[in-house]
């Protein structure tokens, strides 16, 4: 009894009413708020809508979705799991199930999309696709490279966050773009509650590197930023080649490559880093924005558009009513 | 021209945004019982958003904590939200909730730690603003 109690670790229960990191609990309650499950969207309502596709754009669609589920696959029986031995907290390992169980979530729902819109014969040369296509298949290989057994933690945490916050952007192209042109809508009501999901998670995850590096030397801090730069520009060039093969059928890559390089710089600012691709590259088709945060206010001050405002001299709320 | 008051998590995306603007500001602390800054003059605020899926908490409570002194609330000239397009229809929602408590236009809203082109733009605004603000209380 005396030499298991000495090797190994006190087995603890998690308090919540004791936190180290405040952002744990943050998290934990925004993901638990934002649970949601594929039934809740009334997907069925785009069956009249998925018609008007030609056939060609059926198959890019199913391909896109079939691209998205391999990736959330690998989250959710991978990448979150892989992350659980280098929690720095007892509420990080509780998020990060959360997270790996919100990626099965995601991953199914393509599959409820496809039950209501597809054949299955159609659905089953997708997935033979996404077995042979060399473009998918190397973004895998990549990412499943920095998982595996031995690899870096930290630079585990920097392939988490570009699967979470760049490499799922090829794929959320399309239903956007659909939605833009008033195409399955329902859809894109599901998909954009998986962006949310992602969001949080690279934001969470890219925090917690953060956390785990700023009390690094600055050599080792140098080391990692020169591996994720270097690791974005791999998948940078994969994700094109993925782009070019999916979209040039359809005349949408170079419009697509903008949504890229916009999330592969929000990517490495959730890592704490600078943009790596300049502002003009970066320009998204605007109708591709307003789907992602559709109903969001969109008129501020310097952009132009709000230039009636009144400005309140006085302050004319109560103080009664501020408290909320 | 007059300052900027700002919260950032620990995440720093806010604080890397207002540290590209430059310029003075002060920085609202992550600690609740941490002391409030005290402008002496009118500023500008940068909030981040937190917001859930149906848009509740959007304000930090370090900002509702600061702004419940009706002092401070009286010198707020504007907002500046941050958030992430991504949170869909709760984009930036804080910067709405403080402009419609105080009374204050949105001056504009930027994602995460902003971009080049956000950077640009919000120093311009900001001195076009204050020049106007000027002239209005003159």
């Amino acid at each position: 009894m005396k030499d298991i109690a000495q090797t190994r670790p006190v087995p603890r229960a998690i308090n919540w009413n004791r936190l180290q990191d405040d952002k744990d609990l943050e998290v934990w309650n925004r993901l638990t708020v934002n649970f949601w499950l594929p039934e809740k969207v009334p997907l069925s309502n785009d069956v009249q809508s998925w018609a008007t596709l030609r056939p060609e754009e059926r198959e890019l669609t199913i391909r896109v979705f079939t691209g998205l589920t391999l990736l959330d696959t690998i989250q959710n029986t991978i990448g979150a799991p892989a992350m659980l031995p280098d929690v720095q907290t007892p509420h990080e390992e509780a998020v990060l199930t959360n997270i790996a169980f919100m990626e099965a979530v995601h991953a199914r729902s393509y599959s409820s999309v496809f039950a209501t819109l597809c054949s299955s014969k159609e659905v089953d040369q997708a997935f033979r696709w996404s077995e042979e296509n060399p473009h998918l298949q190397a973004k895998a290989a990549k990412i499943l490279g920095e998982y595996a057994a031995g690899a870096d933690p930290l630079k585990r945490k920097i392939a988490s966050v570009f699967l979470e916050s760049f490499l799922f952007y090829s794929g959320f192209y399309l239903p956007m773009y659909w939605s833009s042109r008033g195409k399955l809508t329902n859809t894109a009501d599901l998909i954009r509650l998986i962006i949310r999901d992602e969001a949080i998670h690279g934001y969470y995850i890219g925090y917690k590197f953060q956390r785990a590096t700023e009390t690094l030397p600055e050599t080792r801090r140098q080391e990692l930023k020169d591996f994720a730069f270097a690791l974005m520009f791999d998948l940078y060039e994969i994700e094109a080649h993925y782009s070019e093969a999916l979209y040039d059928g359809i005349g949408l890559t170079e419009d697509v490559k903008a949504f890229l390089h916009y999330n592969a710089n929000k990517a490495l600012q959730n890592l704490g880093y600078e943009a790596l691709f300049p502002p003009a590259a970066c320009e998204v088709n605007p109708a591709i924005l307003a789907a992602l945060s559709p109903d969001s206010e969109n008129h501020d001050f310097f952009s132009g558009s709000g230039s009636s405002y009144v400005i309140g001299k006085a302050v004319a709320t109560e103080d009664e009513d501020w408290d909320f | 021209m007059a300052g900027l008051v700002y919260f950032s998590s620990r995440s720093g995306n806010t604080a890397r945004f207002v540290q590209a603007l430059g310029g003075p500001a002060q920085r609202i602390a992550v600690a609740m019982d941490a002391p409030l800054p005290m402008p002496l003059a009118p500023f500008v605020l940068v909030c981040p958003t937190y917001a859930d899926g149906t848009g509740r908490g959007a304000v930090p409570k370090q900002v509702i904590r600061f702004l419940n002194d009706p002092v401070r609330r009286g010198l707020i000239r504007g907002v500046i939200a941050g958030g992430n397009r991504n949170f869909g229809a709760t984009f930036a929602r804080a910067g709405d909730v403080i402009a419609r408590k105080c009374n204050i236009p949105v001056l504009y809203r930027f994602e995460l730690a902003g971009s080049e082109t956000d950077i640009a733009r919000v120093r311009a605004g900001l001195n076009t603003f204050w020049g106007m603000v000027c002239l209005t209380t003159a």
